[in-house]
């Protein structure tokens, strides 16, 4: 069975007509973890037991002869930021080394309800914080398009996972651009739903107002199937919208011909490595080719978006993290004397460098004196940039864009520049900010066989016509 | 803005973290360092523009609801267990550091 064109509904065909089964499947997604991901790092957990139990059910099904659910014995991995009942999960973090919930994910057990069968969990920058996995507390990730390169971040063992077939399907998380750009550093398929659409019930929170969970995938039609699973209303997520969800899947087929695709000239700038705009100028011509109409945009606040997106993002983090002090759960330091002691010790042991900038950047911009001229200042900011989208989404449909202004970089070259990191986020974070849609498609390679990722932007909740978008792309390149 | 050294040891305590004195070194250059980037946003004029803290009041909503009625489907009956059960009293004390069984264990609060 070849692995690297195994799509969901190649999967589970191949277990519905008895071609295969789904524990069979398993045991094979195992054996390629065991043999592959030492040099990838992509999982941190392997969950055997949960996922051979799926895995018989589903079988039981198929010997019947009895219809599949919808990802019915499918091999799946989940970010480590999303919960597990039963199965350790740690954020990335020390600070929850020994954590195992005592709950699932919605978005997890909606996927499990579909049959999906949950192999492990996956590596990330800690709390989700970072744009590369270097800032796990266990180890990082190597993209497996190139080793000695980061995969992006922080869903990068997400997006090495379906690169390296190691997982059908993952689930991700984006904040900045947590999905879309690893996908797009991996060359694999990243799709970060409306903000609202689909539950952060079970993800465990880095900024409130900006996170969202989802899919990674091979194609853009099994993350039409993916969102399709676990999009909806969940009582357990006040923020979570009550707007029908789609048949996404059935959308993707529609033409592309005489929609509107904007093109932003603040995302086309200097600062955009040239082989990358090649890549993403190629892939705009070819949708004009399939006859969308290309429309010049601009988005002027663009350059705002960064300073925004780390004052409302850590303020809403440091308010989140406060919850992690040793008392309940997670990581506690011995020996503390007193109560403040030992909060303040469990909390320097456990939470990682990045993590810390972050929550004192966050606690900095709220405190008193300081939140008028930081935290106020950017909510308007953000009003500004959500403006700017409403007024393109006047004059097109969608927007096109680089996912990223360079492809993956080397392991390390960032470290030690904080800020030099926080600028790969670029063209992602305005969409977090906004709360808009966007996918990430690959759409080509530079001279060093390095994957490009074309971005999509779409109005709220019109995931459908980004997913027609990227689909009429991917089946024309 | 410059942020001092008894600026980051202050925002440290309300952010209750103890941290080393290499770590308050560099948290003082990275936090300036970031500072001053984000200082940019001074130069929009943001004097009319509201501040925008959530997305979600503003998209995917019903219009022709007006205030909290907008928000209705996101409320629940308000008796015991009314969107689910809760969790039982063992489980939610297994990932405890330290407990008697009933009780979270914690060291003894001293006022400071």
């Amino acid at each position: 069975m070849d692995l690297n064109s195994l799509t969901i509904d190649a999967a589970r065909s191949a277990i519905q007509e008895r071609k295969t089964t789904a524990t069979a499947l398993a045991e094979t997604f195992f054996a390629k973890i065991q043999k592959d991901d030492p040099q990838i790092g992509a999982y941190l957990m392997l969950s055997k037991d949960r996922a051979f139990t799926k895995a018989a059910e589903i079988d039981s099904l198929a010997a019947k002869g009895e219809q599949l659910p919808r990802l019915g014995g499918v091999p799946v991995g989940i970010k480590d930021v999303m919960v597990t009942r039963g199965v350790r999960t740690t954020a990335g973090s020390k600070i929850l080394g020994n954590y195992v919930p005592p709950y699932d994910c919605t978005a997890v057990a909606r996927l499990e309800a579909a049959g999906a069968v949950v192999l492990g969990k996956l590596n990330c920058d800690e709390f989700a914080m970072g744009s590369s996995t270097e800032n796990s507390a266990w180890h990082p990730v190597h993209n497996p398009r190139d080793l000695s390169r980061v995969p992006g971040g922080s869903s990068g063992g997400s997006a090495a996972a379906v690169a390296a077939d190691m997982a059908v399907a993952t689930l991700g998380s984006d904040t900045g651009g947590s999905i879309r750009q690893p996908a797009s550093f991996c060359g694999v398929v990243g799709l970060m739903p409306t903000y609202g659409r689909v539950s952060r019930y079970g993800l465990i929170a880095f900024a409130s107002s900006l996170d969202h969970i989802g899919p990674l995938t091979k194609t853009v039609r099994d993350a039409a199937i993916v969102l399709r699973t676990i999009a909806g209303r969940d009582p357990m997520d006040a923020t979570s919208a009550e707007v029908p969800v789609p048949d996404y899947v059935a959308e993707l087929e529609k033409p592309v011909r005489g929609l509107k695709l904007g093109v932003a000239k603040e995302y086309f700038g200097e600062g955009l490595d040239s082989e990358v705009r090649k890549s993403v100028e190629g892939a705009i011509q070819k949708l004009a080719e399939l006859g969308c109409e290309i429309v010049p945009v601009s988005l002027p606040h663009t350059e705002y978006a960064i300073p925004t997106y780390y004052i409302v993002a850590t303020a809403e983090a440091s308010s989140n993290l406060a919850r992690f002090d040793g008392v309940r759960y997670g990581y506690r330091a011995d020996d503390s004397r007193t109560l403040s002691e030992m909060y303040r010790r469990s909390r320097d042991h456990g939470f990682g460098a990045e993590v810390k900038r972050r929550i004192m950047l966050g606690t900095y911009a709220l405190s008193a004196g300081y939140y008028d001229a930081y935290y106020l200042k950017a909510q308007k900011v953000r009003t500004l940039l959500v403006r700017d989208f409403e007024e393109a989404f006047k004059k097109v449909d969608a927007i096109v864009t680089p996912t990223s202004p360079t492809a993956a970089f080397k392991l390390g070259e960032k470290v030690d520049d904080p800020l030099a990191m926080y600028l790969a986020d670029i063209f992602t974070v305005t969409a977090d900010l906004a709360g808009i849609p966007g996918i990430s498609v690959p759409c080509g390679q530079t001279k060093e066989h390095l994957p490009v990722g074309l971005q999509i932007l779409g109005r709220h909740f019109d995931e459908a016509t980004i997913l027609r978008v990227a689909h009429a792309y991917e089946q024309a390149a | 803005m410059k942020v001092t050294e008894k600026k980051v040891a202050y925002v440290a305590a309300l952010a209750n973290l103890e941290l080393t004195e290499g770590e308050r070194t560099r948290m003082l250059r990275d936090l300036n360092s970031i500072l001053d980037y984000v200082d940019r946003l001074n130069q929009l004029d943001t004097t009319d523009v509201p501040p925008m803290a959530q997305v979600s009041d503003r998209y995917g909503i019903d219009e022709s609801k007006v205030g909290s009625a907008r928000f209705a489907y996101a409320s629940r009956e308000d008796i015991l267990e009314g969107l689910r059960k809760s969790l039982p009293h063992e489980v939610a004390l297994q990932n405890a550091p330290d407990t008697d069984g009933t009780f979270f264990k914690v060291p003894k609060v001293i006022e400071r």
